[in-house]
């Protein structure tokens, strides 16, 4: 083969090889197969979750694709981008994280991480906003009624 | 011949069952004022509706079956059987509204679930779940651990006699105190005082490793209660793992221990008789148990490499053990894990330990250390008898709070429930493998939800078929009740069925 030709082929090859890996891979994926994703970098995104919890220079970012959250092991300057955490009253920020993932991290006692180099904002998060639901509302109101109803007929019954 | 129950028998059953009820449904209190002070309206709402709805019944019950008499052994058993289910059908009516179950009977399913201490689930998108909601997850494990009937006991039962039958049906056949009721009020002051320490515990370990100081005392309450109360639910889709933390883990492995020991021994250490947990059959079986399935664990675990670190063992391997021995069922990896790393060995080991459970008289399930003792003691007895002389007078002894001398009608009794716990897991592997599972997959999962466990292995999902999570339910309800109350509920069906006047 000459040399251009090997080197075109080559670079084709290593474009395909690295953007397979720079497609998103699930919770699923990682965890069910976890043996082969070991030591590998993947890009995983998700919904940040809950605390972000900070364990000087770092922190746990716990980050949820929507069937499974995967702790992501992250430097805390990477964090000043995130400003919603997915909760009750709130959507967290979506991200996507390029890192190491780890089926049994070494220096995480045996956890199933993924030690992020880089991460970058897909989604913004924002407050959410409880909407009163009228028909539970009304429902409240026509139980009370019911129980008011059998409470007197007890009260007449004890004359 | 069977007789016909009378209508006496079912307004007796029924004013019992409706004070229950009631009882109940005061409980829902603790999540209304929650979310009232955290205003999550909506969720405030299905409270509401959940509360009235048990009033209705209960006040319904109450009114209708007016009685002043006191339970019979069999309608004492009735009432315990049909009040957990009751308990499960109203129970699940705020989960249910909160639109965080596809449907009424994944809701009952969770419900079930946390009232018998197992913490299988199903909910959906639990890390968006209001907090209303998620603590009544981990409150109805509390009320659950201690027994529903307990419950009532402490507030409105009078005739102790009846009071005694209720609180035999739920699987506690000890009396810490005289008066069964003062017992029953123990436990709960037992509990109030582990739950005010325990939740001091894991919210000053929450906030340590970096959660919000709000967040960390509400998980720290939650995660004591679904811990001291072995039921593994947790606030969060990771379960233990969302702490990456072993300060957290370790505090939860001394919650999980301290839950699945006999309420007798609590009472011991309480009035300062602490050779006790030395010296009882129990607290000696159950250390053994753990420390052998452990090693067996350990051995596949270190074969196949799981875990190479001795922290990551113990992390892993050692919490896993402990949570499925206690019948918690928290855990640290994912549940698909089980299956594809920890080998048939491992995945063996856990099962059994899961099998065996913790203590009688505690809030774990399973077979119960006292009988695997007894059972043992049994054994050893038998050897003697073969290998002494035929003149020989064999007596065999043991110790559960005093010298106790070993009885037929002991070994009888330890090996009949012994017995129904193993059909029970084999029924529901059978059904399990019916579906298409494969077998130590339906077997695993079969025994976290008879013996009140809650591992999954990742066949309880919200797209398993509606008649494994039928199986699922009865497995965790009969195994919480250690079946008596339920084959007397039995009994009396066939009785109206084909019972004679």
């Amino acid at each position: 083969m000459k040399k251009p030709t090997f080197l075109i082929s080559f670079l084709v090859f290593f474009t395909l090889a690295i953007s397979c890996y720079a497609q998103p891979v699930s919770s699923t994926e990682l965890i069910n197969n976890a043996k082969l994703y070991d030591g590998k970098i993947v890009n995983y995104e998700g919904e940040v979750i809950g605390d972000i919890m900070k364990r000087g220079d770092y922190a746990w970012v716990n980050v949820n694709d929507g069937v499974n959250a995967i702790g992501i092991w992250i430097n805390t300057a990477l964090l000043r981008d995130i400003g919603f955490t997915g909760s009750y009253k709130s959507v967290g920020d979506g991200i996507e994280a390029t890192g190491v993932f780890r089926r049994a991290c070494p220096e995480h006692g045996g956890d199933l991480d993924i030690h992020a180099q880089s991460i970058r904002k897909t989604g913004a998060g924002r407050q959410m906003q409880e909407r009163l639901n009228i028909d539970k509302r009304n429902q409240v109101f026509i139980f009370l009624g019911i129980i008011g109803l059998i409470w007197i007929s007890k009260l007449l019954r004890a004359k | 011949m069977i007789l016909k129950p009378r209508l006496e028998d079912v307004k007796i059953i029924g004013f019992y069952l409706g004070k229950i009820i009631l009882g109940l449904a005061l409980t829902m209190v603790v999540p209304i004022i929650l979310g009232l002070a955290l205003k999550e309206t909506n969720p405030t709402l299905d409270f509401l509706i959940g509360i009235e709805i048990s009033f209705i019944f209960g006040l319904l019950l109450t009114t209708l079956c007016r009685t002043e008499k006191d339970l019979s052994w069999m309608q004492g058993m009735i009432v315990v059987s049909l009040s957990w289910l009751a308990a499960m059908l109203l129970g699940a009516i705020p989960l249910y509204l909160s639109g965080h179950w596809k449907s009424y009977l994944d809701a009952c399913f969770e419900a079930m679930s946390g009232f018998a201490t197992t913490g299988l689930t199903l909910v959906q998108d639990l890390d968006h779940l209001s907090y209303t909601h998620n603590l009544w997850r981990h409150l109805i494990t509390f009320i659950g651990g201690q027994g529903i009937a307990i419950v009532a006991l402490s507030l409105f039962v009078k005739g102790a006699s009846g009071a005694f039958r209720m609180y035999v049906g739920e699987a506690r056949d000890e009396r810490l105190l005289p008066n069964v009721v003062n017992t029953a009020r123990f436990i709960w002051l037992i509990s109030f005082v582990y739950l005010i320490l325990g939740t001091l515990s894991l919210g000053i370990a929450g906030i340590s490793i970096g959660m919000r100081p709000g967040n960390a005392f509400f998980h720290g309450a939650c995660i004591f209660m679904a811990g001291f109360d072995t039921a593994g639910f947790a606030p969060q889709t990771q379960n233990m793992l969302y702490y990456h933390s072993l300060i957290f883990e370790l505090v939860t492995i001394v919650i999980m221990l301290v839950g699945a020991l006999n309420f007798n021994f609590h009472y011991q250490l309480w009035i300062g008789n602490r050779k006790e947990v030395f010296k009882n059959i129990e607290s000696r079986a159950f250390f053994i148990s753990i420390m052998l399935t452990f090693l067996i664990a350990a051995i596949s675990l270190n074969q196949l490499g799981v875990y190479p670190q001795a922290l990551a063992l113990f992390r892993k391997g050692f919490f896993q053990l402990v949570s499925g021995h206690t019948t918690t069922g928290y855990a640290t990896i994912y549940a698909k894990q089980f299956i594809t790393e920890w080998g048939d060995l491992g995945l063996v080991a856990l099962i059994c330990a899961m099998g065996l459970g913790g203590c009688a008289c505690s809030t774990a399930g399973g077979i119960k250390m006292l009988r695997i003792g007894i059972i043992f003691k049994a054994l050893l007895e038998d050897i003697k008898k073969i290998i002494l002389p035929e003149r020989a007078i064999v007596v065999q002894k043991f110790h559960h709070i005093k010298e106790i001398f070993l009885e037929d009608k002991q070994v009888r009794g330890a090996l009949l429930i012994t017995l129904a716990y193993l059909v029970l897991y084999g029924f529901g592997t059978l059904v399990g493998m019916f579906y298409g599972y494969p077998f130590l997959e339906s077997l695993f999962e079969s025994t976290s939800a008879a013996a009140n466990v809650g591992f999954s292995c990742g066949i309880t999902d919200v797209n398993m078929p509606s008649f494994l999570k039928v199986t699922y339910i009865f497995q965790m309800w009969a195994g919480r009740l250690e079946f008596m109350s339920v084959f007397t509920l039995l009994g009396f069906f066939v009785a109206i069925l084909r019972g004679k006047r």
